[in-house]
């Protein structure tokens, strides 16, 4: 009987082959033994718990931002209140968002290449090497409220005045920039550790292609090896940018939180990155039930945003990982 | 019926005639077998001059005082058991050895009487390329494929227009222009195999090196794929010294006009294909190309 079927698509081209159905390999799984099937089981129970409580949290913050969300909150000012229609929204926040996102990621991610195209292409000396790969790991494991601090305690010092606002010679310390600084810190290792991986998931042979047709390594990388790993550069960019929009305490203790922009000086631009302000995270949190204005409504319409922003992003890494193409 | 017995793999007939050959003492069966290339140039010109060489993994010796010389108008080929050292002695060729960290070399080669070590690596590797055993074009269109090597280093200079005839020709000599003439725009990664593998030629060609080192070019690729290569390899000969390492006997003897065999790191025997496969001097040479071991 086995040989029959074997033999049987081999003979005439026409002739079709019994062939084993969908059913019965799916049936196949009751024939399992006891242990498999229950560990099956169990691996379906918290998948699914999972995805349960995951989808529970996102659509509660969704139905409930959109509820109420408004175009002026995205375009007005938060301002000092007796009531929740006199305290404006939160364009500031948001901007303020947008504004350390940009600065925090621009100081990481140049930072980030290099030391992964570092680590990955040259890691010489080697000692030097493993040296950072373990600081890349540490910072990687840090909470972000001990960069926090440290933040607070190098910009307060008097040589780093010019980045932020400056009383009598008192440095407040607490400024985009010294915020910007100390958030690149937490996106830097997911930053390094993807583009890492990224490289050293093409094939030796493709470097060695390259370098044999007379490329130097700086060459080779810039031209061969970054693009190859784009996906991975992207991804690590984007993950970075979202531990950066989510991040609380390093806003809390080196932007001041203050919920509207309080510049500091007249330049325009420079000012306003001198002086501090706030994000949505903290806007969120002081616009908890918890926090000290206690306005939910519009701690979930601003949680909306974030939320937004931050599966955009998911969706943006998605999208970049499907267009990768490999080698075999 | 249950899934649970395999069906039974068939195998080719292996029977009577055939397996006759594959005993140690005859001459093995493709040595009468028609051949891609013609007579040899008598025009055969000295590139390379490999002088004892001798190359070691940390410890391990992979190339063990290797002589032999590397002329344009003929095809070398280097043959041997896996392990036995000949990619090591074509990656020496170009100094890519040089890349892996352990590695340690004694001995000279030269190139046009140049000793290669004192020339850069860049520079030598430009007049010696190397195409490899897996296709790997860069992730990039085709065009740029080609032109990535004719322009300085990670320049984008100089522009598309200026490159285009210098892109066309490595591409005509590599057989591929015929079918990618109209899509150079194209992703190089979205060719088939074969195809892939040529670009890989044209691009190592596009540097107008007087040695091409082939490692193995066709272990990756169907046999109509296999047969267009080594139609062009033999081209080829004509106008650069072409050294190829491969696996495949029939294919050493269809296209090599030398054949070097390695064994555990020595050259056991080198000489023209038609004596090394018809005529072995040695017993370990004899019985690997008739499939004694290996």
């Amino acid at each position: 009987m086995s040989t029959a079927a074997s033999q049987a698509p081999r003979g005439a081209r026409g002739a079709r082959a019994p062939r084993p159905s969908r059913r019965s390999a799916r049936d196949s799984s009751s024939s399992w033994r006891l242990s498999d099937r229950l560990g099956l089981a169990f691996a379906w129970f918290l998948g699914l718990l999972f995805l349960t409580l995951t989808a529970g949290i996102v659509l509660y913050m969704m139905v409930q931002g959109l509820r109420y969300i408004t175009p002026e909150l995205m375009f007005t000012s938060p301002a000092a209140g007796f009531s929740e229609s006199e305290t404006g929204g939160f364009l500031d926040p948001l901007l303020g968002t947008i504004i350390v996102a940009a600065m925090a990621l621009g100081i990481a991610f140049p930072i980030g290449l290099g030391v992964a195209v570092w680590l990955s292409e040259y890691a010489r000396p080697a000692w030097l090497a493993r040296v950072a790969e373990s600081t890349v790991e540490m910072l990687a494991g840090s909470p972000s409220i001990v960069f926090a601090l440290f933040g607070v305690l190098l910009f307060e010092q008097g040589g780093m005045g010019f980045l932020s606002r400056t009383n009598d010679g008192v440095v407040l310390g607490r400024s985009f920039f010294a915020a910007s600084a100390m958030l690149s810190l937490i996106a830097l290792p997911l930053i390094v550790a993807n583009v890492r991986e990224g490289l050293q998931a093409i094939p030796g042979h493709v470097r060695e292609a390259s370098y044999a047709v007379g490329k130097t390594k700086i060459a080779t990388t810039r031209r061969v090896l970054l693009p190859a790993a784009r996906p991975s550069v992207v991804t690590g960019a984007m993950l970075g940018l979202g531990r950066i929009i989510g991040d609380t305490a390093i806003i809390v203790l080196l932007l001041g939180a203050t919920l509207r922009f309080a510049p500091a000086g007249d330049i325009p631009l420079l000012g306003a990155l001198k002086g501090t302000g706030s994000t949505l995270t903290t806007f969120v949190y002081a616009n908890a039930p918890t926090g000290e204005a206690n306005q939910p409504t519009k701690a979930f319409a601003a949680g909306f945003v974030l939320l937004s922003m931050v599966l955009l992003l998911n969706f943006a890494v998605d999208v970049a990982v499907r267009r990768g193409r490999k080698w075999k | 019926m249950s899934l649970s017995s395999p069906p039974p793999v068939r195998r080719l007939p292996l029977t009577g005639a055939d397996t006759a050959v594959l005993t140690s003492e005859e001459t093995p069966s493709f040595v009468s077998a028609p051949r891609r290339r013609g007579e040899s140039s008598s025009l055969a010109l000295d590139r390379m001059q490999v002088e004892e060489l001798s190359i070691a993994y940390g410890p391990k010796l992979a190339v063990d005082t290797v002589s032999l010389p590397i002329r344009q108008g003929e095809v070398l080929a280097l043959i041997g058991p896996s392990g036995c050292g000949k990619t090591t002695l074509l990656r020496s060729l170009n100094r890519l050895t040089e890349l892996t960290k352990t590695a340690s070399a004694k001995g000279r080669i030269t190139l046009d009487g140049e000793d290669i070590a004192t020339l850069e690596p860049t520079a030598l590797r430009r007049r010696v390329t190397m195409v490899f055993q897996q296709p790997n074009p860069f992730p990039m269109s085709v065009f740029d494929n080609v032109a990535y090597v004719l322009r300085e280093q990670a320049s984008r200079r100089p522009k598309r227009k200026f490159l285009r005839g210098a892109v066309r020709d490595a591409l005509e000599r590599a057989g591929l222009w015929d079918e990618v003439g109209d899509t150079l725009d194209h992703p190089a990664l979205r060719l088939s195999g074969g195809q892939q593998q040529r670009l890989c030629i044209a691009r190592a060609l596009a540097a107008d090196p007087e040695v091409l080192l082939l490692d193995e070019p066709c272990s990756a690729l169907d046999p109509q794929s296999t047969k267009v290569i080594e139609d062009l390899i033999v081209q080829l000969r004509e106008q650069v010294a072409v050294v190829i390492v491969t696996h495949n006997l029939q294919q050493a003897y269809r296209i090599a006009d030398y054949v070097g065999f390695m064994y555990l790191g020595e050259l056991v025997e080198y000489g023209s294909a038609d004596r090394v496969f018809g005529n072995p001097r040695e017993a370990r040479t004899k019985e690997y190309i008739s499939g004694g071991f290996g």
